[in-house]
C-alpha cells in the first residue's frame, strides 16, 4: 500500500481524535478513580497517601447497601414490567393500525420531554391526594414511567427490522399462532428483547431526581443513598462507591455481549 | 433418483382427460386492495400432481393469487376448494400447503435439519421420526451432509434447496412457489429447474408455479396461466400457448412474434383473403370464422414459421433487410415491412445465406397463421 504524506496526517489525526474524545469521556471518571485511592478523609486532588480504607468503608455502610438492595429490586421489577408492558406496545404500534396510532406513540414518548423531576413531584402529588404511602411499589410504577419509552423504542425497532416472511413460512408450515410468537418471533426478537431490558436496568439503576421525591428512609435507592451521604461527610468513600459501580456495570454489559454473541454461534434453539 | 416410496404421492393427473376431481379448484375467487382490482373474478382448476405456472409480467396478480390459494389474503368474492374441501375460511396453518418463498425465509435461528423438522413437529410428529423423515427429505434435494448447518452458511441454490425440503417433508396437498429461482445466477437457475421438475414429478405433487419468465414456464410447466392485469388470459400446456396463443397479449408475452396489420377482403365459402398492405394473402376461413369483410384483424406469426423467399413469390409480404444480428448458430434478420403491426418483422437464417442490408426481401407466411380479430388485438 502507498501512503501518501496526507494518509498519515489523516490516519494520524483520526488517532488523536480518538484519543481526545476517549479522554474526554473517561476524565472524569479517571479523577474519580484516582480519588477513590486517597487515604486522607478529605477528598483532596492529587491524593498524597494511598490506601483502600474507602472501599472497606463503602461496603460497612449501612445505607449503600441497603440502597443497593433497593436498587435493584426496583430495576428488577421495573425494567421487567417496563419491558413486557413496552413489548406490548411497540408489537402494537408495529403491526397494526389504528385511529389514535400516533397519539399512542406520542404518549409514550412523552416522558422524553418531560424532565424526570416532574415526573417525580406529580406522582408525590397525586400519591399523597389519594393517600397512597411512599412504597417500594410506588418507585417500581415510577420507574417503569421512566424506562418505557427506551423500551418501547428499542423493541419497536427489532420489530421493524423483523422479517415478517419468517412468520408466514412457519405459519404455512402448520405452525398456529401462539406457537409461531413462541418457536419464530421471540426467540428473533430475544437479542433487542434483552438489550431493551438491560438498558431499562441501567436507567432506573442510575435515576436520582425522580426518585428524591418518593423516597423515604427505609425504601432509598443506591443514588439518593449516596447523596445524602455526601450531603454529610466530604471523605472519598462516594469515589470508592462510584468505582465500584462502574466496575459492576461494565462487567454487567460484557457478560450481556458475550452471553449473546455466544448464543449466535453456537447451536441453541 | 431414489425416492422413498413413503414420500410418493399417486400422481393422477391424465394428460387430455378433464379430471374428476382437481386438487385445486378456484371458484370465481378476486381481490381488490384499496378499491383497485388486483384479481378479476378468477376460475381455475388444478389437477392432482399438475404443475401449473402462472406467467405474467410484474404487477399483473401472480403472487395475489397465490397469497389467496395459501390463505395469506382473503378473497372479496369466490369460493377455494383444496381436495373437495371448501378452504376460503380455513386459516394458513391449517390449509397443508408448502410454501418456498422467494428469499427462501429460512429461520436463521435454527440450523438445516431442525428448519426441515419444523412442520413435521407442529404436527407432533415424534422426535426422532421427525428427524428421519427430515434427513430422508434433505437426502432428496442432495444437502443431508449440511444438516448440521446454519441457514447463512449456505450458498444462495443451497438455501433454496433447504426451503424446497422443508415444504415437502410435510407431503404438502399442494406446493406454492413464488418466483423460487429469481435470486440465483442463470446456470444455477437452470439446474434448479430441472431438480424441481424431478423433484415435483417424482413426488407427484400439486405444484404451483410464479414466474415471469416465459422461458422457465414454457420448460417446466404441465399447463400454463398467461395474466394480465389481473385477469388470466389464456391457460393450457405449453404447446398450445406457444401455436395458439389466444391474444396478442399471449402471443407477444411468450416468446418470439411477428404481428402483421391486415384487412378481410372476402371471407365466404370456407376462405378468407386478406389485404396485407397490398400483398393478398388465401386462408382457410377457420383461421378467423368471425372476421368480417372490411375488419382490420392481426396476424400473427412465430418467427421459425416465417421463410425467406425471394421478391415476387406470390402469397410472400415484400419487405427490406433492415440489419442482420449474428448468433453462432444462426443469424437473426430484422425487416421492415409494410404490413408489420409493430416493429419489424424477425425472422432467423442460416449463416450461409445472409442477405445484405437494404435488400428486397419477401416473407412467405406459414400456411394457418393465427388471426387475431377485434378484442384479441
Ligand atoms: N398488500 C397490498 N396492498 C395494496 N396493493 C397490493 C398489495 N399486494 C399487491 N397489490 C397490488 O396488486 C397488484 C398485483 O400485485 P401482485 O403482487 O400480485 O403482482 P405480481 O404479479 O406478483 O408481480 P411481481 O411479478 O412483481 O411479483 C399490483 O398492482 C400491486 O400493486
Ligand atoms: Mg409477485
Amino acid at each position: 500500500m502507498n501512503c501518501t504524506p496526507l494518509d498519515h496526517l489523516l490516519t494520524w489525526s483520526g488517532r488523536i481524535l480518538v484519543a481526545l474524545i476517549l479522554g474526554f469521556v473517561l476524565l472524569p471518571f479517571v479523577v474519580v478513580l484516582i480519588a477513590s485511592f486517597n487515604h486522607s478523609s478529605i477528598l483532596t486532588f492529587p491524593p498524597q497517601d494511598w490506601s483502600l480504607r474507602w472501599y472497606a468503608h463503602a461496603f460497612e455502610y449501612d445505607d449503600f447497601a441497603d440502597g443497593v438492595k433497593n436498587s435493584l429490586i426496583i430495576a428488577a421489577f421495573g425494567s421487567t414490567l417496563a419491558l413486557v408492558a413496552g413489548t406490548g406496545f411497540a408489537y402494537v404500534l408495529n403491526r397494526y393500525e389504528f385511529r389514535g396510532k400516533a397519539t399512542l406513540h406520542a404518549v409514550l414518548m412523552s416522558s422524553l420531554v418531560i424532565p424526570n423531576f416532574t415526573i417525580g413531584l406529580g406522582l408525590l402529588i397525586l400519591a399523597a391526594s389519594v393517600s397512597i404511602p411512599r412504597s417500594m411499589g410506588l418507585l417500581v410504577f415510577l420507574h417503569i414511567t421512566i424506562v418505557l419509552p427506551f423500551v418501547v423504542r428499542s423493541v419497536y425497532v427489532s420489530l421493524q427490522n423483523f422479517e415478517r416472511q419468517l412468520e408466514a413460512a412457519a405459519e404455512s408450515l402448520g405452525a398456529a399462532p401462539r406457537r409461531v410468537l413462541f418457536t419464530i418471533t421471540l426467540p428473533l426478537l430475544l437479542p433487542g428483547l434483552a438489550a431493551g431490558w438491560l438498558f431499562a436496568a441501567i436507567l432506573s439503576f442510575n435515576e436520582f431526581t425522580a426518585s428524591l421525591f418518593l423516597v423515604n428512609q427505609r425504601t432509598q435507592t443506591l443514588p439518593v443513598a449516596m447523596y445524602n451521604y455526601v450531603r454529610e461527610y466530604a471523605d472519598p468513600t462516594l469515589a470508592a462507591v462510584s468505582v465500584i459501580y462502574v466496575v459492576a456495570v461494565a462487567a454487567m454489559l460484557i457478560l450481556a455481549h458475550i452471553f449473546f454473541r455466544l448464543e449466535k454461534v453456537l447451536n441453541v434453539d | 433418483m431414489l425416492i422413498d416410496p413413503k414420500l410418493q404421492q399417486p400422481a393422477e393427473a391424465v394428460p387430455g382427460q378433464p379430471p374428476a376431481r382437481p386438487a385445486v379448484k378456484i371458484d370465481g375467487v378476486s381481490k381488490s386492495f384499496d378499491g383497485t382490482l388486483a384479481l378479476e373474478p378468477t376460475w381455475l382448476k388444478i389437477r392432482k400432481g399438475e404443475f401449473l405456472t402462472l406467467l405474467g409480467p410484474s404487477g399483473c396478480g401472480k403472487t395475489t393469487l397465490l397469497n389467496l390459494v395459501a390463505g395469506f389474503l382473503e378473497p372479496d368474492k369466490g369460493e377455494l376448494f383444496i381436495d373437495d374441501a371448501l378452504v376460503t375460511q380455513v386459516p394458513v396453518h391449517k390449509r397443508e400447503i408448502g410454501i418456498v418463498f422467494q428469499n427462501y425465509a429460512l429461520f436463521p435461528h435454527m440450523n438445516v435439519l431442525k428448519n426441515v423438522e419444523y412442520g413435521l413437529r407442529t404436527r407432533g410428529v415424534p422426535a426422532a421420526e421427525a428427524r428421519d423423515r427430515a434427513m430422508e427429505t434433505l437426502r432428496l434435494v442432495k444437502l443431508d451432509q449440511f444438516a448440521d448447518r446454519r441457514p447463512k452458511q449456505l450458498s444462495g441454490g443451497q438455501q433454496q434447496r433447504v426451503a424446497l425440503a422443508r415444504a415437502l417433508v410435510i407431503r404438502p396437498k399442494v406446493l406454492l412457489l413464488d418466483e423460487p429461482f429469481s435470486a440465483l445466477d442463470r446456470n444455477l437457475r437452470a439446474a434448479m429447474q430441472i431438480e424441481l421438475k424431478e423433484i415435483q414429478h417424482s413426488l407427484g405433487v400439486t405444484t404451483i408455479f410464479v414466474t415471469h419468465d416465459q422461458g422457465e414456464a414454457l420448460s417446466m410447466s404441465d399447463r400454463i396461466a398467461v395474466m394480465s392485469k389481473g385477469r388470466v388470459r389464456q391457460i393450457g400446456s405449453p404447446e398450445e400457448i406457444y401455436a395458439s396463443p389466444a391474444d396478442r397479449f399471449v402471443g407477444t408475452f411468450v416468446g418470439d412474434a411477428n404481428l402483421l396489420t391486415g384487412t378481410v377482403t372476402t371471407s365466404e365459402s370456407g376462405t378468407l383473403t386478406l389485404d396485407l398492405a397490398g400483398t393478398a394473402l388465401t386462408l382457410p376461413q377457420s383461421a378467423a370464422p368471425e372476421a368480417a369483410a372490411g375488419e382490420t384483424v392481426e396476424l400473427f406469426a412465430r418467427p421459425e414459421a416465417c421463410q425467406l423467399v425471394a421478391p415476387g413469390t406470390p402469397g410472400a409480404v415484400p419487405a427490406t433487410v433492415s440489419f442482420a444480428v449474428y448468433q453462432g448458430a444462426h443469424v437473426e434478420l430484422h425487416l421492415a415491412c409494410p404490413a408489420a403491426a409493430e416493429g419489424p418483422i424477425m425472422l432467423r437464417v442460416p449463416v450461409a445465406n445472409v442477405p445484405k442490408v437494404g435488400a428486397a426481401v419477401a416473407v412467405a407466411l406459414p400456411e394457418a397463421p393465427v388471426i387475431f380479430t377485434g378484442e384479441a388485438q
